[in-house]
Order: structure tokens, then C-alpha cells, then sequence
């Protein structure tokens, strides 16, 4: 299995493309080709990523594993290298996993205009995009991945979202690019400061020989590039309507993987490149979650469309991740890991939930809806339980990713002010209890009390069989992640540890 | 070098190319009508034969100069040799067709397209003003005739008395400019200049000479405010000879600019130095902003072209503190703008084949009538935006690689409006590719026989079907397959086109 060691992430980031290559060869007519092919294509890709997971070396979870580095653009000295830690590891394996999921739930979703074909060929390329971006050691290489995830989100919104996709893809196409380009020229002055574009090389070297001003510049661009990306407030705005807009695969994938790709680039890139310029920023940054954490909060609690709810119940959580990420702790980071992880599996299912309730009802609207539970119970339980999965009910992995954030909170890495992290956990901690306010409120209205006259006489499917085939697995991995943490917090703690030690070796304290 | 006089080695692609035009020409006359097509096939295996050479010299890899030093051969020269070659050999792809449909004279067209193309390819080795004045005309007037060349169209007649009138002022301009250099430095070799202009501390007679010569430059590669003649003559033109024009000899004119600038002008960058930097700001900004407005494809690619030479100028503007890093950008942006803009050019004859169009409308629901087409398409597009991972990226990589390693604040500011401007680009780009991507479809507008108004819930499969009138031909198939590939290659594994970059520069 040596060829295993050096090929695997190859294929775990080109198995998809293969499989959107023979896609693009099937005739279109042949629609249970087409969706078998990719189905097939999306499970060898897991099934890397589970083969991955069983030779991962989990004793050292802080170095480079599977690591390929290879000549690529000589010129600029950019080279094909890759590699996966404890940060990358669960990333990728979750970005495989719902992409899957993705794929079994579309079976019979296919939204309008249908034409699987292009779908699941842009679904395959979405997938190859956000492999390459969590297992890229160059700069210029998950630059180029970072990108590739752009187009096809852009075309699964523009082509398949609602009645307003066309603003909603634009304005995400645009803010995006905006970022990323910000984010390049970024890139461009650590390798003209540093002279090198390898990820690994730029944290061994944190930022040495760079005074603490353009420490300050450079970060501003990656800040702005992976912050537009997450989203912090206030770059948020694109993604209710893209969420809002987007077919639910769409809105699937959004949230499970999209978002993390901008706080997996503070965790992977801006943290270990620039510590000091992390620490200067971090109460910024720090800052400018809570707001999220609030602001997501109370704009849930005025939202009348399912889906524009958990997406700005998104904001709020990944204000959370951020959070954790500002305190600059391994303790932070690691609880940042498992919150990403964990709002790709509750979020990704309550975007699953939501495209499922507008299929039936044709409409999101919450006042129309009531009395789930009469109707289809099964769905309206489990709508429950990602809503509380969701506020972080300990027990179930949302509370995970943000109980140990607001611990990590009380004391902060670096020369960080405890002061100012202590009322950001406070806030945060109300934060809580506005999410329990606004998922229960939500459910309370989505799923109890009569059914609405204008449903009584329709018939409600309860959750069909690829549905379940879908969901199930995202249920069980919530259980079993809020029951046993470990399982994540021992992948990860070696690389967080990895990344607040070199930062701490930098800033001291 | 030993032998003295003729390295006949070193003449042998343009020896090789002058020997298929006078046959391409000759046989024209014998040929009966019906095999005119012949034509098109001589002109594309001479043009392959004339890579030969090319290759050989490459691979020979020695640098040699010959007629006193004005005619070169070295990688640089032979990268743009090779690179005119292969434009021009995809330029008669696109022709093969279009010429052979309508009612063209074929031999005539094939003979101008590879005239221009020798003056293309002498160009690279062109080292003193007489030669890269002699090249630059070679490569303008065979042109000024193939823009005129749909004689019954008043639009392709406007197109060519523009492009020649405005052609020949901006040659006076520039011989005028040349002839002050000349008087100047007391030579027309261009190493002789360097030397004044490193050494003499040029007057100031010198800066008007070297502005009047730039002058001429930017006519030919229609940089702002010399462009006015590009959309109206790109319009009018025949399409093939509107790719050639907007890619092969507006390459033509970056080579003569780079020839002059890094040859002769360089080391008195106060002279050369602000005239680009403000055509290249200039052309960037006004060619996007009015790409912006544009609702023919055509006149739309015409303003991209104008802003994308823009972006082409901004490494040579800052070139005096990035010497080789600009000249590699250049080098590279041109190879990777030559194959995108073909691409697109290729597309927009194959969608006017089907829909008899060129307006931007006309492209509203392409990815469900053709997905090819619209796939094709779509790339070319978003690789002139410069995304990533196709060709476009790198080339605006390396542009703003240059512009950062020169680091001075009139190239960082530079930097700024070309950064402004790609996301100005980007708007119009993904303007055309949601059309042929978001819209439906348009209604055939000549309903011909039974308007069955296909309901749109039988999947609109049969209205396509019947949309599908006229295939792609097969040459038009293979040059946009070509470009397609070397989009997707080069933007994958850019150290294609970088690699050659970096054995051209001279540095």
C-alpha cells in the first residue's frame, strides 16, 4: 500500500473529476447511467477517504501525512504539494461524506430545469474544488482549488435556485472573487517577502524577517479573502440569498463545506504565516464574531422563510468557530475544528429538511406551515432534533462546537486581553440562548399545533426512502460526535496544539 | 560565426513560408473551381512545414544574427515564430468554411493570410527599425484588404477603409518618429540605440522621437487612444479575419513594442516609460468600461481585446525595475491571450453559423441548445476573466508578479487599476456566460410551417432538436477543440507557456 501513501490524496482530489469526465461522455438521455456513474464516482471518493482514515497515523496528528510534493509551475516556484494533518483530515473525509449524501439525496430531487447530467457533473467538480482546497500545501495550489469551488456554485445557483437566482449568484460570484483576489495579492507579497509559497514552510518560518506593519497588510487580504468566505459580519450579506436561492443541494453544500473553506484558511494559512499579525487582529476578529453571533441570532428570530433561518443561524454559528479561532488556543482551535465539522452535519441536515418541507408544501414560509407532526411525523422529529442538535444541546454534537469555545474564550492565547474575551463570552453565552429561542420558536411553529386548512386535504409524504438513505448517516454521526467527542478531539488537538504552540513561540505569553 | 554572409538555416522558416505563398498563389490559377478548397489545404500544410525549421532551430538552440546584427534568431524570436505559425494555422481553420461558403476568391485570401503571417514571423527577428518597419507593414496590408473582404457588405468596405486610412497615418506617424531616432542615435540598429540611450543622456527631441514611434505601436495593437478604429473594423471584418487581426497582429505590434522598448529604448525609461504607463491605464479602463455597454458579441470581444492589450502593457510599463519578470509576463500573457481569444472567436463563427447572429441576445439558452458550444464557450470567457484553473489566470498571475516584484509606488498604482479592472472584466464576461447558461432559449424567430409552440413542459427536447440545423464543420471543430485543450492544459500545468517565457527573455 506504499502507492497508497503518495497517490491517495491525488485521488481522493481527481476521482471526482474523472467521474465528471465520464459524465460529460454519457448521453444525457441516459439519466440512471448518469446518476449511478456519479453516484459511483462520489463513493470511490470516500472510500479514499475512509482508506485514508484507516492509515492515517493518529500519534502524529501534527505533521504532514500522505504528503506529495512535486515540481508543478517551476517559474514561480510553486509545487504540486499536498498533505493532510488533524485539521485536514476530518475536513476532507466530511466533504466526501455529504457530497455522497448529496448525490443519494438528489436521486429523485432533481430541481428544475432537471438535466442531472450538468448537475451532478458541477456537483462532481464542486467536490474536486473543496478536496484540493483542505489538502493543498501550496499557496498557489489552494488558491487555484479555492477558485474552482466558485464556478460550479455559481451555475448550481444560477441555474437551479429560485425565482432570484440571478442576483443571488452574482452577488455570490462577486463577493467571493473580490475576496480571493484580495487574498492573491496576499499570497503574491509572502512570497515576494518570504520567498516561498509552501504552506508548511511559511508557519516554520512565522512570519520572520517581516515587521509587524506589513505583518498587519498582508493579513488584511487573507482576512478579507477567507472572512468574505466564512461569513463574518459584516461580508455576511451573500449568503442568505445564496442559501435562500440555491437548489437544497446546493444549499447543502454551501453550508456543510463551502463556509469552512474560509475558516479552514485562518486555521491553515493566516494563524501559522502571521502570528503576530494574528495577534494584533484577533480581537478584531474576535469582535467582529460576536457581532455575528448576535446579529445571526436576532435575525433569525425575524425570519418567515425556513431557509433564510438557518442560513443566518449559520452566521451565528460560524461566529462561534471564528471565536474560537480568535483566542488563538489550541483549546480555541480545536473546538473551531469540531464546530465546523459539526455545523456542516446539523446545518447540511436542516438545509436537507428544509428543501424536503418546501417539496411538500411548496412553500417555506413558516406562518403557512403547522402540525408537521400530524402529517408526517418522522420529518417533523427530525426537524426537532437538528434544531436541537443545533442549539447545542449537550449530547449531540453542537454543543461541541461551542461550549469549549466559550471556555477557550476565559483565557485567551498570546498576549490577548483577557478582559475583552471574557465579555465576548458572555456574549457569545447569550448568543445560546437566543439560538434555543429562535430553533424552538421555529419548530414550535413549523411542527405543532392544527394542521393549516389550506394543507388538510393535500397529502404529506413522510421522509421517502432515499431521503432517509440520505439523512441517516448524518444523524448517527451527530449522536455518536456529541456522545463521544474524542473521536474528533484526538484527530485534531495535535494540530491545533501544533499551530497555538508556533504562534506562542512567536508572540510569546 | 563561421560562415559568413547567409546562415540559410536561420532564414529557412521564412525561406519555407515565401515558398507556400507564391504556391498557394500559382496554383490558384491552375486549379479548376471546384477544387478550390485546395487552396486552404496548401496554405495549412505550408504553414505546418514552416514549424519544421522552427523546430530545428530550437532544438539546434544555438543564438544567431546574421545582415549585421538586424536579423536574430534566438528563443524569443523562435517562441513567437512558432506561436504566429500555429495562430495562423488555426486562422485558416476557422477560414476553411467561411471563405470556402461564401463567394470568395480562395486562393487570394490564403495568399494575404500567410503574407501577413511572414511579416509576423520576421518580426521576432527583427533587430533594427528598416526590419521591424518592413515587418510591421508586411503584417498591416495584406489585412487592410482581408477586412474589406465581404466586398457586398458596406460594413465590411467601412471596416476596411477605417482600418486602412488609420493604418497608414499611424505608419506616417511612426516613420516620423523612427526618422528622429534615426537622426538622433545616427543609426537604425537597435543595439546602437541602446547604447545612446544608456550612455548620451538623451535630449529632449529624444522623447518625442520615442513617444511618435510608440504612437504608431499603439495604432496597431488598438491601445486607448488609439483604438477607435478596432470594434467598427473588427465588426465589419470577416470573423476568421477578425481572430487573426484581434490576435495574431495585434501580437505583432506587443513583439515590434518589445523589440523596440527592451532592444533599444530601455535604459532611457523616462522617455518610454510614462507614454505606456498611460496607455496601458487608459486601455484597460476605457476598454472595459465600454465592453460593459456592448450587445454585439463581436464589438464586445473588440473592446475586451482593446482592455486585454492593456493589460498586456502594464508589465512592459514597469519594466525597468522587473527587467525579466516583465518581459516573461508579456511573453506569456500574449501566448495564453492568443489561445483564449482564438478560442472565442472560433465559438462566436460557430454560433453565427447556427443563429446567423452576433448579438449578445443570440445567446441566450446555448447550453441547452448546443452544450458543447455553450461549455466551449463559457471557458474561453471566464479565461479571458482570468479565472483559475483556466489558461487566463496565470497570465494575470505573472502580470501581477511583475508589477509587485518592481514594487514602485507608479506600479503599484498600476497594479491597483489592472486589479479594479479584472473585476470590472468580470462582469460582462459572466454576462455572455449567463445567457448561454440562465436563459431560456430564444423562439426561432421565422416560425417556418407548423408553429407547434412546443409546450414547455414536454422538456423543450423537441424545439431543440429541431434548432439543430447546421453542424460545426470539422476544421471549426478541430481549431476550437485545439484552443480548448490548450486552455484547460495550460491553466492546470501553466509551466507550458512559463517555461517558454522564461527561455525567451533575454535577460
Amino acid at each position: 500500500m506504499d502507492w497508497f501513501d503518495s497517490w491517495g490524496l491525488t485521488l481522493a482530489v481527481f476521482l471526482p473529476v474523472v467521474g465528471m469526465v465520464a459524465l460529460i461522455a454519457i448521453p444525457r438521455a441516459e439519466e440512471q447511467l448518469i446518476k449511478a456513474t456519479a453516484l459511483l464516482a462520489t463513493l470511490l471518493t470516500l472510500a479514499v477517504g475512509v482508506a485514508l482514515l484507516f492509515r492515517f497515523d493518529y500519534d502524529a496528528t501534527g505533521s504532514l501525512q500522505f504528503e506529495v510534493d512535486k515540481r508543478w509551475i517551476d517559474v514561480i516556484q510553486s509545487r504540486y504539494h499536498m498533505g493532510i494533518d488533524g485539521i485536514s483530515l476530518p475536513l476532507l473525509v466530511l466533504s466526501m461524506f455529504i457530497t455522497v449524501l448529496c448525490v443519494i439525496y438528489s436521486w429523485d430531487h432533481f430541481p428544475e430545469p432537471h438535466n442531472p447530467k450538468a448537475f451532478l457533473a458541477l456537483v462532481l467538480l464542486l467536490e474536486a474544488g473543496m478536496n484540493g482546497t483542505f489538502v493543498a500545501q501550496d499557496l498557489i495550489l489552494f488558491f487555484i482549488f479555492f477558485e474552482v469551488v466558485l464556478l460550479p456554485m455559481f451555475f448550481v445557483i444560477g441555474v437551479w435556485g429560485g425565482p432570484n437566482r440571478v442576483y443571488a449568484s452574482i452577488k455570490f460570484f462577486l463577493f467571493t472573487l473580490f475576496g480571493s483576489a484580495l487574498m492573491l495579492l496576499s499570497f503574491l507579497a509572502l512570497y515576494f517577502k518570504l520567498d516561498t509559497f509552501q504552506i508548511d514552510e511559511l508557519a516554520r518560518l512565522g512570519g520572520e524577517g517581516l515587521v509587524l506593519s506589513t505583518q498587519n497588510l498582508i493579513f488584511a487580504g487573507l482576512f478579507l479573502g477567507f472572512a468574505i468566505k466564512v461569513p463574518m459580519f459584516p461580508f455576511h450579506t451573500w449568503l442568505p440569498d445564496a442559501h435562500t436561492e440555491a437548489p437544497t443541494v446546493g444549499s447543502v453544500l454551501l453550508a456543510a463545506i463551502l463556509l469552512k473553506l474560509g475558516t479552514y484558511g485562518f486555521v491553515r494559512i493566516a494563524l501559522p504565516a502571521l502570528p503576530q499579525a494574528a495577534q494584533s487582529w484577533a480581537p478584531w476578529i474576535g469582535l467582529l464574531a460576536v457581532i455575528g453571533i448576535i446579529y445571526g441570532a436576532l435575525c433569525c428570530l425575524a425570519q418567515r422563510d425556513l431557509k433564510r433561518l438557518v442560513a443566518f443561524s449559520s452566521v451565528a454559528h460560524m461566529g462561534f468557530v471564528m471565536l474560537g479561532i480568535a483566542t488563538l488556543t489550541d483549546f480555541g482551535i480545536n473546538a473551531a475544528v469540531f464546530g465546523m465539522v459539526a455545523h456542516g452535519l446539523i446545518t447540511g441536515m436542516l438545509f436537507f429538511l428544509a428543501g424536503s418541507v418546501q417539496e411538500r408544501f411548496n412553500t417555506r414560509e413558516i406562518d403557512r406551515l403547522g402540525g408537521l407532526l400530524v402529517q408526517a411525523p418522522k420529518l417533523a422529529w427530525t426537524l426537532g432534533f437538528c434544531a436541537m442538535a443545533s442549539l447545542g444541546l449537550p449530547g449531540l454534537a453542537g454543543f461541541w462546537g461551542e461550549f469549549p469555545v466559550m471556555l477557550s474564550a476565559y483565557e485567551p492565547g498570546g498576549n490577548l486581553s483577557e478582559l475583552t474575551f471574557r465579555i465576548y463570552m458572555v456574549v457569545a453565552a447569550v448568543g445560546t440562548v437566543l439560538a434555543a429561542g429562535y430553533l424552538l420558536w421555529m419548530f414550535q411553529r413549523v411542527a405543532f399545533g392544527a394542521v393549516r386548512e389550506e394543507w388538510e386535504s393535500s397529502h404529506i409524504h413522510d421522509i421517502h426512502a432515499p431521503e432517509w438513505v440520505a439523512w441517516a448517516p448524518l444523524l448517527a454521526l451527530i449522536v455518536f460526535l456529541g456522545v463521544y467527542p474524542n473521536a474528533l478531539f484526538r484527530v485534531t488537538d495535535g494540530a491545533s496544539v501544533q499551530i497555538a504552540d508556533g504562534i506562542a513561540r512567536v508572540v510569546g505569553g | 560565426m563561421s560562415n559568413p554572409v547567409f546562415d540559410y538555416h536561420a532564414l529557412a522558416p521564412l525561406i519555407v513560408l515565401s515558398a507556400t505563398i507564391v504556391v498557394v498563389l500559382v496554383a490558384d490559377f491552375f486549379l479548376p473551381e471546384r477544387d478550390r478548397r485546395l487552396a486552404s489545404r496548401l496554405a495549412s500544410l505550408g504553414v505546418l512545414a514552416t514549424l519544421v525549421p522552427v523546430l530545428t532551430l530550437a532544438v539546434d538552440g544555438a543564438d544567431r544574427s546574421i545582415l549585421g546584427g538586424s536579423f536574430v534568431i534566438d528563443n524569443y524570436a523562435l517562441a513567437f515564430a512558432g506561436f504566429f505559425l500555429v495562430v495562423a494555422y488555426v486562422t485558416i481553420l476557422l477560414s476553411v468554411d467561411y471563405i470556402g461558403e461564401g463567394d470568395y476568391f480562395q486562393g487570394e485570401f490564403y495568399f494575404l493570410l500567410l503574407s501577413s503571417t511572414l511579416g509576423m514571423v520576421a518580426m521576432g527577428s527583427a533587430r533594427d527599425l528598416i526590419s521591424i518597419f518592413v515587418a510591421l507593414e508586411l503584417i498591416s496590408i495584406p489585412t487592410f484588404v482581408l477586412a474589406g473582404w465581404r466586398k457586398h457588405d458596406p460594413r465590411s468596405n467601412e471596416a476596411a477603409i477605417k482600418y486602412y486610412l488609420i493604418g497608414v497615418l499611424s505608419s506616417a506617424v511612426m516613420l516620423y518618429g523612427m526618422s528622429l531616432v534615426f537622426g538622433l542615435s545616427g543609426s537604425v540598429y537597435l543595439a546602437d540605440i541602446a547604447r545612446y540611450a544608456a550612455v548620451a543622456n538623451p535630449p529632449p527631441l529624444f522623447r518625442v522621437a520615442v513617444f511618435l514611434t510608440l504612437v504608431g505601436f499603439a495604432f496597431k495593437v488598438s491601445a486607448v487612444p488609439f483604438h477607435f478604429w478596432a470594434p467598427d473594423t473588427y465588426e465589419g471584418a470577416p470573423t476568421p479575419v477578425t481572430a487573426f487581426l484581434s490576435v495574431a497582429s495585434k501580437a505583432g505590434g506587443f513583439v515590434a513594442i518589445l523589440n523596440v522598448v527592451y532592444f533599444g529604448f530601455f535604459r532611457a525609461e523616462e522617455s518610454w516609460q510614462p507614454v505606456l504607463w498611460a496607455l496601458a491605464a487608459a486601455s484597460m479602463t476605457i476598454g472595459n468600461l465600454t465592453a460593459l455597454r456592448q450587445t454585439n458579441i463581436v464589438r464586445m470581444l473588440a473592446y475586451s481585446s482593446v482592455a486585454q492589450g492593456g493589460f498586456i502593457l502594464v508589465p512592459v510599463a514597469v519594466a525597468t525595475d522587473a527587467a525579466r519578470a516583465s518581459f516573461e509576463a508579456v511573453v506569456v500573457y500574449l501566448l495564453v491571450y492568443g489561445v483564449m481569444n482564438l478560442g472565442a472567436f472560433a465559438v462566436v463563427i460557430a454560433v453565427a453559423r447556427r443563429t446567423g447572429s452576433g448579438e449578445i441576445q443570440s445567446y441566450a439558452g446555448l447550453g441547452q441548445t448546443a452544450p458543447w458550444l455553450g461549455i466551449v464557450m463559457s471557458a474561453f470567457l471566464l479565461s479571458l476573466a482570468g479565472l483559475p484553473p483556466l489558461a487566463g489566470w496565470f497570465a494575470k498571475f505573472v502580470m501581477f508578479r511583475a508589477v509587485i516584484e518592481a514594487g514602485t509606488p507608479a506600479a503599484v498604482t498600476l497594479g491597483v487599476i489592472a486589479a479594479v479592472n479584472s473585476v470590472i472584466a468580470f462582469f460582462y464576461y459572466i454576462g455572455v456566460a449567463r445567457r448561454i447558461w440562465f436563459d431560456a432559449p430564444e423562439e426561432p424567430v421565422e416560425a417556418p410551417g407548423e408553429a407547434e409552440a412546443a409546450p414547455e413542459a414536454a422538456g423543450g427536447s423537441v424545439r431543440v432538436a429541431e434548432r439543430v440545423t447546421t453542424p460545426v464543420p470539422a476544421a471549426l471543430t478541430v481549431a476550437i477543440a485545439l484552443c480548448a485543450a490548450a486552455v484547460v492544459a495550460v491553466g492546470v500545468y501553466p509551466q507550458l507557456f512559463a517555461r517558454i517565457g522564461e527561455l525567451a527573455a533575454p535577460f
